[in-house]
């Protein structure tokens, strides 16, 4: 194909047609919510989020008529305690963290000018998961049952089943159920942003939105593990009596709050760093420049991602923790307000140098910048610790943290909302109405939580239900909830605004005359995203490439067509973004959506302990994935290669480094590999904490060493031979591979018996003391892997006797190869702490 | 006395709260300063016509303003803080006093050299201008022990023990509360800090030290017994030896009863004796229905007398 056969317009019609049936949306009553295209996808996510958002304010509204004068009586103790708590929950969990990913599964291909994203049923399983469990926790208040102990958990009242119920269960497992789907959506995105990107554009071309993308769901990929880690030792103390968080059995409280702070912190920027992106995107937009200062704002994103997982016990101040690890803490903390600053400063410089064309959207990002500022000043004054000793637990908290999260959140939020409405339903939202929401809204929140730093600072402690009128705080509290119903009446004008626009007419294309690729979205838009794939030469393509738009929309790039039926995208490499394959992508199905029915009745099932069911669900979950990834991944294509246009001719199978599957298996094991050393970090913390760690005792003799190193020698033989498998496959050695597989089988399985042995020949009761539940925990996680590992081992031999894997195609092989090298990691490191460092120790 | 016990960090008492107090007048104008300067640079941005700053000049705000200024000012306010952070020296042979955090109250030790050990409960009693240090700790969930106008916070952690060490400079009637979340009465386990001077405060301990006064009325006395009060509560040198709940022996010399809740009165004891679950939510005291008001209000007027 020359360029010119482009000129023709039949040609153009006919790929055009080919495009549109092949990205057609399905349709039906029941078949339309198997659709995985990320524009449905996206939409629906941005939609539950942004109601979980509302049903979360509502039960702010309810707090807030309470505290509205002293000694009110409107809702119990017990009432408020569950307001509080799921307020909290739901505004981080449940709309903040997948508000970002939603957006992120919106815009991500648009920006990189993709199809879709890499995997669209990844995408379509976490919404499915994000909404049975949202719904099941925010559900649970219904019932008088939702979890009340804050939504920090603190052990040991959270963990005392005789001081909180069912709540504490829904809690650890219906959020541990969505933080599943938020590290499934952030490999999702991380693997869009680093193999998806289109010809040319190489890392220092991105959006700078997808650089926020990709430094914050590499975040959310290390802090939730450690969440997830909590959560599991949690559990294992509510459901099994195992004593990781109770003193008088060795356990301790503070090993809870250090495992939350470790995801609490880097969340607070998970959740803000995303509307730096926001800004980064609209602020060039409306000074009709590109943005001053790129490798620094890069930079800036980086510094901080960083820094954030060095400031978790500035949560901790008050715990009488030593005072040299409070200096260093409060440095750190004040640290991070550095690369805060540079990034502000970018935005006043861009502002400075460009010509600002005033608009809605521009508004509410300087007004939320304004409130962000203030957020950041009042932190950087509880990282300082004795001014912290006061503030911690009080209302100045309250005020700083909304002061961080409503403008650094929810109002970008909003004006993202302004921003990219035309890109999404190619109407405008009401400029006025926009604006006279937005002021409502700026004073409802100033006039909500400026009060409340006096507030705090005259004495008055956080999650407290009622308080006296002899505090004499009952004005500043009176203001508060005057505030928060103006802050309503804002979020309400915002709602009808949205409410009355699909009464309204189309926008013209690109609006706003922005210039990067979101914008070639047409107000018609096709569900196939672009027309063609754009060879990349500037940030700004279409401020800076000649004919940028046209040649687009004429099918004059890459991939204009889809001539074997086959929804597809580009594959490039991670740097420098030169093409390597075309992917083909998977269509509508109905298998996300009961896998993800099918491991929410784990979760669901667990909670009301019903364990033989739950069991049954866990076999349904395995089946329904090995059923989905049988018949949806990794399959060998009709042809080897195809044309994409310009005399490119790319491969339609990767495997290996190169391909997205390999790179989204990596990047998984390596928050599974985090979530290991949450474990192993109680271990050892544990170890710190005990003056004679192994204790002695009946019940805590260690699982000795051989069992432990029968273990170790068996799993890493089944790592070694898949391995080996992997290169006589790769070899042509078919059969070899296939023998070495099956004998990988047998030692996996064999190293689950190994490892158990240990602590059941010495008859380890966990019950008992934190060291015998430590040690049991981790053999229990690493044999539960190497159960993995003997399921990925079958699965690939049986795919080999399929002929669904031969030497060329061999992804499935080399996939489950990444899984082993950490499973031998993990192997290693469990079985030499839990049989050699008692000796060493 | 006519105004309330004061509970804010904004009007200190105490060595600790009034050096933090200093040094949030100096980090309020600080961020107030740093705000003005950023708003006015926004505005100034955004009024701006296009081209009044070139790339170079805008390179040198980022690095100038956006991480010089800022990585100098955080020294020197690191510099500024860091020897607050340092405790008060602490005297030997001080005063040692542990508080206990309980669901919802306080238990509040006193040990003096050469002294027997004293209990008492919800309320803390300081010399003024001695050091002294406060053992914190707890035996069900976490508390937090907060006195705004002595000190910051510090937790009470079940499994360890805590210190703070405070010096009370001005006399006077303050409030305290908790201020981790610890369950249904978490809003409602206050307590009152007295500062007094060195020569009231040892005249009060000697008086807590003395024996319970002997009741006038027997009849409160023994339907105190005989409701079974004493397996929950002490009163000394009587068959009242109960350690689950607050020590009564000298309940009539505090201000409060019920962790800083209700008055000391005949009634508000008589009231909370009958129903305190309804008065005070989560409190581990059950109710007692089934009690004639006539019954509650004798042992209010027999523990009223408690001075």
């Amino acid at each position: 194909m020359s360029l010119h056969d482009q000129d023709d317009p039949a040609l153009r019609a006919a790929q055009e047609d080919r495009l549109r049936k092949v990205w057609e949306p399905p349709s039906g009553l029941f078949f339309r919510w198997t659709d995985t295209n990320n524009n449905r996808v996206g939409i629906w996510y941005v939609l539950t989020a942004f109601c979980f958002m509302l049903f979360a304010g509502v039960l702010a509204l309810v707090m807030r008529t309470q505290l509205a004068i002293p000694a009110n009586a409107l809702v119990s103790a017990n009432l408020f305690n569950q307001l509080f708590t799921l307020h909290g929950s739901v505004m981080m969990f449940l709309f903040a963290v997948p508000m970002f990913e939603a957006v992120s599964i919106i815009l991500l291909p648009q920006l990189l000018a993709a199809r879709d994203l890499p995997f669209p049923r990844l995408s379509a399983f976490g919404y499915w998961s994000f909404l049975i469990g949202g719904v099941f926790v925010s559900g649970s208040i219904f019932f008088d049952a939702a979890p009340d102990g804050g939504w920090f958990m603190y052990p040991p009242y959270t963990t005392r089943t005789d001081m909180t119920g069912l709540g504490a269960d829904i809690w650890m497992l219906g959020l541990s159920f969505i933080e599943v789907s938020s590290v499934a959506a952030a490999v999702e995105l991380i693997v869009g942003v680093l193999k998806c990107r289109p010809p040319g554009m190489r890392l220092n071309l991105m959006p700078l939105y997808a650089w926020y993308i990709l430094v914050v769901a590499v975040m959310i990929l290390f802090a939730f593990p450690p969440l997830i880690a909590g959560d599991i030792l949690f559990e294992m103390e509510r459901l099994l009596n195992w004593p990781f968080f109770d003193p008088t059995r060795g356990g301790d409280p503070l090993l809870w709050q250090h495992l939350f702070w470790i995801f609490g912190h880097p969340e607070v920027y998970i959740v803000f760093l995303p509307s730096i992106a926001l800004f980064a995107m609209m602020i060039p937009t409306f000074s009709q420049r590109h943005l001053l200062g790129y490798p620094w704002i890069v930079l800036a994103a980086v510094g901080t991602a960083f820094l954030s997982f060095g400031l978790w016990v500035h949560h901790m101040f008050a715990t009488g923790l030593p005072k040299i690890s409070l200096a260093l803490f409060s440095a750190a903390s004040e640290a991070v307000a550095i690369p805060t600053g540079v990034q502000i400063f970018v935005f006043i410089a861009t502002l400075w140098a460009g010509r600002v064309v005033w608009s809605t959207p521009l508004l509410y990002a300087l007004g939320s910048i304004a409130m962000f500022v203030i957020g950041g000043l009042t932190g950087v004054m509880v990282a300082v610790a004795p001014f912290d000793w006061q503030a911690h637990d009080t209302y100045f908290i309250v005020a700083h943290l909304h002061y961080v999260l409503i403008g650094g959140t929810l109002i970008p939020l909003f004006g993202g909302l302004y921003y990219y409405w035309p890109l999404i339903t190619g109407k405008k939202l009401s400029d006025r109405l926009g604006r006279i929401a937005f002021w409502v809204l700026f004073a409802g929140a100033n006039l909500t939580f400026f009060p409340m730093h006096f507030t705090g600072l005259m004495g008055m402690p956080r999650r407290v239900f009622t308080y006296p009128a002899e505090l004499g705080v009952s004005g500043l509290n009176l203001a508060s909830t005057i505030g928060s119903f103006l802050t309503a009446a804002g979020v309400a004008l915002i709602c009808l605004d949205l409410a009355l626009s699909p009464r309204r007419q189309k926008a013209k294309r690109n609006p706003w005359h922005g210039g990067t690729l979101e914008w070639l979205a047409h107000p018609d838009d096709e569900n196939w995203g672009v027309r063609s794939v754009p060879l990349i030469e500037s940030r700004y393509p279409i401020w800076d490439q000649k004919d940028f738009v046209k040649k687009v929309d004429e099918g004059r790039f890459f991939l204009p067509d889809a001539e074997e039926g086959r929804r597809e995208t580009i594959i490039t490499t991670v740097l420098d973004a030169r093409p390597l394959a075309v992917q083909r992508l998977g269509g509508p199905s109905v298998k996300p959506m009961i896998t993800a029915v099918a491991l929410g009745s784990v979760f669901i099932l667990t909670t009301y302990h019903m364990y033989w069911a739950a069991l049954v669900g866990s076999v349904a979950t395995l089946a329904a994935i090995l059923w989905w990834l049988w018949t949806g991944t990794a399959e060998i294509p009709e042809k080897d290669e195809k044309p994409i246009g310009h005399g490119i001719v790319l491969p339609l199978y990767l495997s290996g480094s190169a391909s997205p599957g390999w790179w989204a298996m990596f990047i998984t094991m390596m928050a599974d590999a985090t979530a290991f050393s949450g474990l192993v970090f109680g271990y050892f913390f544990f170890w710190t904490t005990h003056p004679v760690f192994p204790p002695h005792g009946a019940g805590m003799e260690g699982p000795g060493v051989f069992w432990p190193m029968v273990a170790m020698t068996l799993m890493l033989a089944a790592w070694g031979l898949t391995v080996a498998a992997r290169t006589a496959n790769r070899r042509g050695g078919v059969g070899a591979a296939r023998g070495l597989l099956g004998l990988g089988i047998v030692l996996s399985l064999a190293a689950i018996g190994a490892g158990l042995a240990g602590p059941w020949t010495t008859a380890l009761a966990p019950s008992l003391h934190v060291y015998p539940a430590m040690v049991w925990t981790l053999v229990i996680w690493t044999t539960a892997h190497s159960g993995v590992a003997a399921i990925m081992q079958g699965y690939t031999l049986a795919r080999s006797l399929a002929g669904r894997m031969t030497p060329k195609h061999d992804a499935d092989l080399r996939n489950i190869t990444v899984y082993m090298h950490f499973m031998a990691l993990t192997a290693i490191v469990t079985y030499a702490t839990i049989g050699l460092f008692p000796g060493v120790a | 006395m006519t105004s309330p016990p004061r509970q804010s960090a904004l009007a200190p008492f105490g060595a600790e709260a009034i050096a933090t107090f200093d040094t949030t007048v100096v980090l309020t104008i600080g961020a107030c300063l740093i705000f003005g300067i950023v708003a006015l640079l926004f505005f100034v941005a955004v009024r701006s016509p296009g081209d009044r700053l070139s790339h170079t000049q805008g390179m040198r705000l980022v690095l100038v303003a956006g991480a010089a200024l800022p990585t100098l000012i955080l020294a020197a306010l690191l510099v500024y803080v860091l020897p607050q952070m340092r405790p008060l020296p602490v005297p030997p042979r001080a005063l040692g006093v542990s508080a206990v955090g309980e669901q919802f109250w306080w238990r509040t030790v006193y040990r003096a050299p050469g002294q027997p050990v004293l209990e008492t409960a919800n309320e803390l009693r300081l010399p003024v201008g001695q050091t002294v240090t406060i053992e914190l700790s707890s035996p069900d969930v976490i508390h937090s022990f907060w006195v705004p106008g002595l000190a910051g916070k510090m937790d009470m952690i079940p499994g360890r023990i805590n210190r703070l060490i405070v010096r009370a400079d001005k006399p006077g009637l303050y409030r305290g509360q908790c201020a981790e979340f610890c369950g249904l009465g978490h809003a409602v386990m206050a307590f009152d800090v007295i500062a007094m001077s060195p020569a009231d405060y040892d005249r009060w301990l000697a008086d807590e030290r003395r024996p319970a006064v002997p009741a006038a009325d027997p009849a409160g006395a023994a339907t105190f017994a005989e409701y079974g009060c004493g397996g929950c509560h002490a009163i000394r040198d009587t068959q009242a030896a109960g350690r689950i709940g607050p020590d009564l022996t000298h309940l009539a010399a505090r201000r409060h009863i019920a962790a800083g809740m209700l008055p000391m009165t005949v009634d508000a004891i008589a009231r909370f004796t009958r129903d305190a679950p309804s008065l005070k939510p989560g409190v581990r005291m059950p109710a007692y229905p089934h009690m004639p008001p006539a019954d509650a209000q004798a042992i209010g007027r027999y523990l009223a007398a408690l001075k």
